[in-house]
């Protein structure tokens, strides 16, 4: 397989190959197929695609947090991470993982945080299983990870219970947990999407800090391209299981190569703008269903550009010299996307 | 479908210059139980005294973050719900405590779309069904003719015919909101509350879901209240906005004037808390400090005074009134003179 593109840094984490399928009343679905990529260190790399595309999937294959005896992984999937394949590694190991080297946070802060037990509790639980520090020292790390995440008053706040707190406040104690050991990956599904946009704006402002602060490579699942162009390095475009296109954020957002990311950047309304009021681009049809694929490009029932060679073979993902990666017979060039987004 | 011409804003109206909807001063507050009797301990503020009109074929937006009362507006405003003061005037006439029968006529006028339309739809009904239901009741056309209605109904908001028989279970969310968008033009309306329409939808099924909006508006003359937390999509479809904040309208303005002319301080901050599509402009986001009150207990004063960067002392006492600008912009802050 094709190496994915890469910075000067080393790779904290490498996926590759990896193929998740799922067992159903309908048969074996493979939710992800082929997924290769790889995460710099202080690195923030969003993951965006619509619902159904395989970004939940990707992220919690590389937990591996998903139910075992529903979930089969491909032969040759890879997830190496610290010299060793997590693919392969056993529930020992993956919980010494999870939490301590890789965290993850959820879209909807009530429900992964449980609500029996105190702020205080929660945060401690991970320091009692990835540290030695003592009952006290926990208690004062805690404390100290609240005013991390810009919780006022965070003395009086461990003893408070999840539903005391705000969404955005939950969205804080949450994030307050996974960095809790100092992560070097944080993975971050759908951080901010039931956030209001004021509360968004605090938390995407964290999140850029932290990163600072501790050099932390984060993984941003999204489906928002707007938080894509605020936050991210580099974007990997997902599209019905399959990885289409990577590249770092300028070129996905000024010489996108897919024609999916082209149509996508065009179906969101311009804030100023002068097409306001007009008709939208869009993509015409639907995503297609992972049970009733088509044989040659995933995305070829809805491209503009389809040809017969689109139909009949399903492209690879092929990497040009400057390393970006680009799943398609016939990637757009510079001038028809800017013929396309009505610039001369 | 036809391409949509421009229309000025602010249309003018097309029948005899009294707008459409007039809302003034309305107040919607929820009771509030507790205690061992189950009485009433108090009230949240959903809404707090707002005035506005709409003018026919005018598209106006709501926009604000949960709980600032957006929906609760818009389900007051067709009387969905019923408010605890203040009056709603449908091309002149109060309607703001007509009985149930007399309510009927105006019910056909007004409809409402949903945001999450599945569990809108009665998930026992088949489409043929759910929309046969409307049409007899305020016997939109003759019995012999309600099929072709409906077929043609389907075909307008761009599905096929044949899933007539199907339940709405069976559709994806973007179909799903099709029908519930044909469920509301059944009835033929002329004017629609679109409660965040188009927020559960993916950005591609957004953008079809949206032109098919703006195609049947200009197709059929349909007043909109476009209620949205999304002011990018507000900015894009409608030709107005209202701003509100806990219940409050806090300003109103053109759409086009939206990035120049915005005065009230949250406005701005949504503006600048909103990331923009575009790597390059990466500009530090605006964050305002700290939660939205709640409305249960609001503020005495200003109820935007506690997050507000231009905060004086004369805003945590006194509420500030909406005053007009122009353009027909209203804005409510002490600091904006």
């Amino acid at each position: 397989m094709n190496a994915p593109t890469n910075s000067t840094a080393a790779p904290v984490l490498s996926v590759r190959n990896l193929t998740t399928s799922f067992r159903t009343d309908m048969g074996i679905v493979t939710a992800i197929d082929g997924v290769s990529f790889d995460l710099a260190a202080g690195e923030t790399l969003g993951i965006v695609g619509e619902s159904g595309c395989g970004k939940t999937v990707t992220s919690k294959s590389i937990m591996r947090l998903l139910p075992e005896h529903l979930t089969i992984y491909g032969p040759d999937s890879e997830v190496l991470f610290e010299g060793s394949d997590l693919m392969k590694a056993n529930e020992r190991t993956m919980r010494r993982v999870r939490g301590d080297k890789i965290a993850m946070i959820f879209q909807e802060p009530m429900t992964s945080l449980n609500p029996v037990f105190r702020i205080g509790w929660q945060l401690e639980e991970a320091l009692k299983y990835h540290t030695d520090l003592n009952r006290s020292e926990r208690r004062e790390r805690a404390i100290e990870m609240l005013r991390l995440v810009e919780i006022p008053n965070p003395e009086h706040r461990v003893r408070e219970y999840p539903h005391q707190l705000s969404g955005g406040m939950r969205q804080r104690v949450m994030i307050a947990i996974a960095l809790c050991c100092e992560p070097s990956i944080l993975i971050a599904d759908e951080p901010t999407t039931a956030l209001d946009v004021t509360i968004q704006a605090q938390i995407l402002d964290l999140m850029a800090s932290l990163k600072k602060k501790l050099n932390t490579a984060i993984m941003l699942i999204t489906h928002d391209l707007g938080v894509i162009a605020q936050v991210c390095d580099r974007v990997l475009v997902m599209y019905a299981g399959r990885v289409i296109e990577d590249a770092s954020v300028h070129d996905i957002f000024y010489r996108p190569q897919h024609p999916y990311t082209q149509a996508l950047l065009e179906s969101i309304p311009r804030s100023g703008g002068k097409e306001r009021g007009k008709r939208l681009p869009t993509i015409e049809g639907m995503v297609p269903s992972l049970h009733e694929l088509p044989s040659g490009c995933r995305f070829s029932e809805r491209c503009r550009y389809c040809e017969d060679r689109c139909v009949q073979e399903e492209p690879d993902l092929l990497r040009a010299e400057d390393g970006r990666r680009v799943r398609c017979h016939f990637p757009l060039s510079t001038d028809r996307t800017a013929a396309a987004r009505g610039e001369t | 479908m036809t391409q949509p011409v421009a229309q000025p804003l602010l249309t003018p109206d097309r029948t005899d210059g009294t707008p459409l909807l007039v809302v003034e001063n309305l107040v919607k507050h929820f009771p509030v139980r507790g205690g061992v009797f189950n009485r009433v301990v108090g009230h949240v503020h959903a809404v707090n005294g707002v005035s506005f009109s709409i003018n026919r074929g005018e598209t106006i937006g709501v926009v604000g973050e949960s709980g600032c009362g957006k929906s609760t507006l818009g389900k007051c405003v067709i009387r969905l719900q019923p408010c605890t003061s203040g009056k709603i005037l449908y091309e002149g006439a109060d309607i703001t405590s007509l009985s149930h029968a007399d309510m009927m006529p105006y019910r056909r006028k007004m409809q409402i779309i949903f945001q999450d339309p599945y569990s809108s739809l009665n998930p026992r009904l088949t489409v043929n069904a759910l929309l046969r239901e409307a049409i007899k009741f305020h016997h939109i056309v003759p019995t012999s003719e309600i099929n072709d209605y409906i077929v043609h109904l389907i075909e307008t908001v761009g599905l096929r015919p044949d899933v007539r028989s199907k339940f709405p279970h069976e559709f994806s969310g973007g179909q799903r909101q099709r029908l519930g968008i044909a469920r509301a033009l059944a009835v033929k309306p002329e004017f629609i509350v679109a409660d965040e329409p188009v927020s559960a939808l993916d950005v591609s099924i957004q953008a079809q879901v949206l032109n098919l909006l703006m195609d049947l508006k200009d197709k059929f003359g349909l007043t909109l209240l476009f209620v949205s937390h999304d002011l990018k999509v507000i900015e894009h479809f409608c030709d107005r906005v209202l701003v509100m904040y806990l219940g409050n309208l806090v300003e109103e303005l053109r759409c086009d004037k939206l990035h120049d002319e915005a005065l009230h301080p949250y406005t701005t901050a949504l503006l600048g808390a909103n990331p923009i599509n575009d790597p390059d402009q990466r500009r530090p986001l605006v964050v305002l400090e700290g939660d939205v009150p709640s409305p249960f207990n609001p503020p005495i004063g200003c109820a935007f005074a506690g997050r507000c960067p231009k905060v004086m002392e004369r805003c945590r006492h006194e509420m500030p009134p909406l005053e007009s600008k122009h353009h027909g912009q209203r804005v409510a802050c002490w600091a904006v003179d």
